[in-house]
């Protein structure tokens, strides 16, 4: 156990930070509480640089996913974690705080939940990075718990009032029925190969592939489990609450929920497919995720397309963009699964950009989310309308964005795996997401000024978060080789170990 | 000196005329512009392979090596062209913009100047992402361009323009990845080298493979071109455009779509090629004729022109899939000649829109009496536009139609799958185009005067400038030139045409056959 124990260096630290994060929200000094975002983030990158150097670990302090993937997938977790805590800065409490500022209020620990809120995210990073370290069904399991608990917690907390309640209950009740989905497939997946450690089912699974095929009892729970983490990735069917989720709650938070959760979710994916058998995987997990693929990326389009509300909108384009995403996990370990861990990073930038931009704009203390509200931006914020435009045009897959290159490897693993017809179908549909991308690319620059003007938000943080992802979407594209050769060597890792 | 200075001058300086004091933007893209048409008139005149097949320009620079991703450059004798031509319009369309621009100028010349960057960038690529990317990144300048400073019905015409050719594109870009994977494949890494993938792609993969390549290519450059029946974003675009957008969009960002023609599809794909070429042959010809019938009875004088470019571009791909040196060398000069004259006559309406602000012929006529310099240039271009002898277009088109005519399975040398039919119904749209270019002229310059009140704020005179004159006269200079003297031009395409269609005389004749044998097959 202690092997394992080195392997998981940033995760504790992450839980450490998490608890000392909580009792510094409840402090009586101003100044300490308004340092906890910068410390959560803080502590996030430091993170991301311990779990990156977790590459060389031996396998034997690793879960089931070979330690260079893990360790990328961890570390890209933290990383854009840490993006996401400076996004969040300055909105948790925010009305609370000024009372007190202004003196209006006493400072009152029982009402204060900044601390909280902080914890909880750094609660549900760690599970998310706990996923790449599962090595049996349980681990998998308490991470993924881990990861949503803690989201739903913060629907709420990121929004006072009705809306975010509701959010807030929708997600949860979903999301604990795709849990009892995916804990019903274990059950079955446990039941049929008569194991709980990854390593042991992997192997029956091949040796009863050579024999028989796959009995229907494993094969059955292999699906349950796929659609159940679906939930995470919002991948249809079950991609039905995203868009009222991520309408209800706060930017800051809808940016959280559009990365971790379904960070946690591809991870999953990654994990249980090379349970399944890795590059040969039974065809009927095969055509699942198929479809699963074309379903979502076809549905979360068409849900984006006629939206008025920025939000819904983005949320819609989340959903795509998880169809993006499995199109790489099928693609298999290797070529895809680079390319899928590459994919998930530009994406999380991606996403975090646009709802940095959202976050950092209000009127009259309240939040923008209409996308008529962001009309002639730039004229106002030129950085963010800037930004905007750069997210946008970089989730549209536009040449030379960096969504573009990532969108580019992920259709050339993907033809590389003989799936053209989804690539086909994943390019009509970048296609048709071009029409609203276009749209929220059009509106900061060219689009008439609102009735009401935006103005900045009082937290300089999501501004800076924004103003910071536009500019490595536009250069990053240049000099990105190096990080892909380091993607590709740590996927090309996980062949070899199931090589074994 | 590096090719890759004739994207960086503009690229650069599109960036300093952002961040320009507004009095100076004009000046600064004037200057950058003329700069850019210098270098390219340097590197022309220095150019080795003017008059054999090989790529000059070579450049290497490193991008994405582990996707295959390179900002490589090369160019032959038609890109070098194609360069020129981009080159000499866009300082024309700066200057042209200079009384009609006066909102957000900085801006908008910035995006005319990343407009010429992507555009020499398609020219010029020697690496297939890299080209990919430059022919996409020509939509956003284009649509910011419409979007922005655009008529009244801008806003759907800019997305319309921009989701037509995107939607083409990505399939395109399906379509390439599928040959750089068999090539990856084959080869054991990536790479997206244009001859190499070329080499590879025309020789082994199969016919069915090379169909469906084909297919998801000309998805992509048929929208651009535009091949009937995709081309419903083109008039729209074209007359919402500002004067110098609709210049450089007929101009050159039509050429795109042909240029990836002969290119890509002809080389990469012959054997996907002559199963398709009856079909897209058709396409063209009908194209011809229906733009050249829809030219007839518009009202709107810019867009009876813009549908004169569906007519027009309908005789440059014909020439294209005519397979043979004439029709492929006179599609290429159609190119050149198209950018200039349709250039010319875009400018000149858009002169007398800044004056009059008007574009409907039934409000205006008999200009003669008021401009008779106008008046001269635009019965100059029309005749240029309708291809009558000594002027560049007849050279052009003759040689396209000729093309046509002898692409016939028994010609011995250069044996075509199209025939005299083909050259006989597009050549109806010849004689359609006099028609409707006559009568545009008849009404416009002839006749009593009749205009609305002239704008007095335009600050022009009632004639053309000297400004004016001097957009005009260089055009009009070159499609005289390329009229009389079109042979220096057609030698230095001669060796990069007979290499594109090196496979072909034997592919044609065991398609021929193997058509036959499916018929008798069938009939039997």
């Amino acid at each position: 156990m202690g092997d394992r124990l080195d392997g998981l260096v940033p995760e504790m630290m992450l839980l450490a930070l998490a608890v000392g994060v909580a009792v510094l929200g409840l402090s009586k000094a101003r100044s300490i509480r308004r340092v906890v975002p910068l410390l959560t983030a803080g502590g996030l990158f430091v993170a991301a640089w311990l779990a990156w150097g977790g590459k060389d670990l031996p396998p034997e302090s690793a879960g089931f996913l070979a330690p260079s993937l893990a360790a990328s997938l961890r570390s890209m977790i933290a990383g854009v974690g840490g993006v996401l805590a400076l996004v969040a800065s300055g909105t948790v409490d925010r009305r609370f705080e000024h009372d007190v500022e202004s003196g209006r209020m006493l400072f009152e620990p029982l009402r204060a939940s900044r601390g909280e809120f902080y914890a909880f995210m750094l609660l549900s990073i760690t599970g998310a990075m706990l996923v790449a370290s599962a090595s049996d069904l349980i681990w998998l399991f308490l991470a993924l718990e881990l990861t949503s608990l803690p989201t739903y917690v913060m629907v709420v907390m990121g929004r006072a009032g009705r809306r975010g309640a509701e959010a807030s209950i929708k997600y949860f009740f979903l999301g604990a029925m795709a849990t009892a989905m995916f804990l019903y497939g274990f059950a079955l997946v446990y039941g049929g190969t008569g194991s709980m450690q990854l390593v042991d089912i992997a192997e029956i699974v091949a040796s009863r592939r050579n024999l028989e095929g796959l009995d229907m009892v494993s094969t059955a729970g292999f699906l349950l489990a796929l659609l159940g983490v679906g939930y995470k990735l919002a991948a249809a069917p079950l991609h039905l609450y995203a868009m009222d989720v991520y309408e209800g709650a706060s930017a800051s938070v809808t940016a959280f929920l559009g990365f971790v959760p379904k960070a946690a979710g591809t991870i999953a994916f990654m994990v249980l497919l090379q349970t399944a058998g890795g590059e040969s995987l039974p065809a009927m997990v095969v055509t699942l995720i198929w479809m699963l693929a074309v379903l979502t990326m076809s549905l979360g389009n068409m849900a984006a397309l006629q939206q008025t509300s920025a939000k819904r909108l983005f949320g819609g384009s989340s959903i795509a963009h998880s169809g993006y995403l499995l199109i790489g996990l099928l693609a298999g370990p290797g070529e895809g699964w680079a390319a899928t861990t590459f994919y998930l990073l530009v994406y999380g930038l991606m996403n975090t950009g646009v709802f940095a931009v959202l976050t950092a704009l209000e009127r009259r203390g309240s939040e923008v989310e209409q996308v008529s509200d962001l009309g002639a931006l730039r004229h106002h914020h030129p950085a963010l309308g800037w930004s905007l435009v750069a997210c946008s045009g970089s989730l549209m897959g536009f040449p030379p964005l960096l969504g573009f290159v990532a969108k580019v490897w992920l259709f050339l693993a993907a033809v590389q795996s003989g799936h053209i017809a989804l690539v086909v179908i994943a390019a009509i549909n970048s296609a048709a997401g071009a029409w609203y991308y276009l749209r929220m690319m059009g509106m900061p620059l060219l689009g008439a000024e609102p009735s009401e003007p935006v103005e900045a938000a009082p937290s300089p943080w999501p501004a800076r978060a924004a103003i910071a992802i536009g500019v490595l979407l536009l250069v990053v594209p240049f000099f990105a080789d190096d990080l892909m050769v380091q993607t590709r060597e740590a996927a090309a890792a996980a062949v070899m170990v199931l090589g074994n | 000196m590096s090719p890759l200075l004739l994207i960086m001058i503009p690229l650069l300086s599109a960036i300093a005329v952002a961040f320009a004091p507004r009095g100076m933007a004009f000046r600064f893209a004037t200057i950058s512009t003329l700069i850019t048409l210098v270098v390219s008139l340097i590197f022309a005149s220095d150019f080795e392979h003017w008059y054999d097949d090989g790529f000059g320009l070579v450049t290497e620079l490193q991008w994405l090596p582990s996707i295959g991703a390179s900002f490589d450059m090369h160019a032959d004798g038609p890109a070098m062209w194609l360069v020129l031509l981009s080159t000499v319009l866009m300082p024309i369309c700066v200057i042209g913009s200079k009384t009609a621009i006066k909102e957000r100028v900085r801006e908008y010349y910035a995006w005319l100047l990343v407009l010429e960057a992507a555009m020499l960038g398609v020219f010029l690529a020697k690496n297939l992402l890299f080209f990919y990317v430059s022919f996409e990144f020509t939509l956003i300048p284009m649509y910011f361009l419409i979007a922005g400073w655009g008529g009244s019905n801008r806003a759907s015409a800019s997305i319309k323009f921009f989701l037509y050719t995107f939607t083409g594109s990505m399939l395109t870009l399906a379509g390439l990845a599928y040959v750089a994977w068999r090539f990856a494949d084959a080869s054991g890494g990536w790479s997206f080298d244009i001859p190499a993938l070329t080499a590879f792609a025309s020789a082994d993969l199969s016919a069915t493979e090379q169909f469906w390549v084909m297919m998801a290519m000309l998805a992509g450059f048929a929208v651009k071109v535009p091949l009937f029946p995709v081309h419903t974003w083109l008039p729209l675009a074209h007359t919402e455009a500002p004067t110098a957008g609709s210049v450089v969009l007929a101009g050159v960002l039509l050429k795109l779509g042909t240029y990836g023609l002969f290119r890509f599809v002809l080389p990469m794909t012959p054997e996907g090629v002559v199963q398709a070429v009856p079909a897209i042959g058709a396409l063209a010809t009908i194209g011809v004729v229906y733009g050249a019938l829809i030219c007839w009875v518009q009202e709107d004088v810019k867009k009876l022109v813009a549908y004169s470019s569906v007519s027009h571009l309908g005789f440059c791909v014909l020439g294209l899939f005519a397979l043979n040196p004439s029709g492929l060398q006179g599609s290429i000069l159609y190119m050149i000649n198209h950018g200039l004259s349709t250039g010319a006559l875009f400018l000149l309406i858009g002169m007398v829109y800044e004056r009059y602000h008007t574009r409907d012929m039934n409000r205006l006529g008999g200009l003669v009496a008021n401009m008779p310099i106008w008046s001269a240039f635009m019965i100059f271009f029309v005749l240029s536009s309708l291809a009558v002898p000594g002027l560049n277009g007849f050279v052009s088109e003759f040689l396209c139609l000729i093309g046509a005519f002898s692409a016939t399975p028994d010609n011995a040398q250069w044996p075509g799958l199209l025939g005299p039919w083909y050259a006989v119904f597009a050549g109806t749209g010849m004689i359609l185009a006099a028609m409707y270019l006559l009568y545009l002229t008849g009404r416009l310059v002839w006749g009593p005067f009749r205009a609305p009140p002239a704008d007095k704020n335009s600050g022009l005179p009632t004639d053309l400038s000297s400004r004016e004159i001097g957009l005009l006269l260089p055009l009009a200079l070159m499609c005289v030139w390329l009229g009389v003297q079109p042979s220096g031009l057609m030698r230095t395409l001669e060796p990069s045409v007979e290499r594109t269609l090196a496979a072909y005389p034997e592919l044609v004749p065991a398609q021929v056959e193997s058509v036959a044998v499916v018929e008798e097959v069938n009939g039997g």
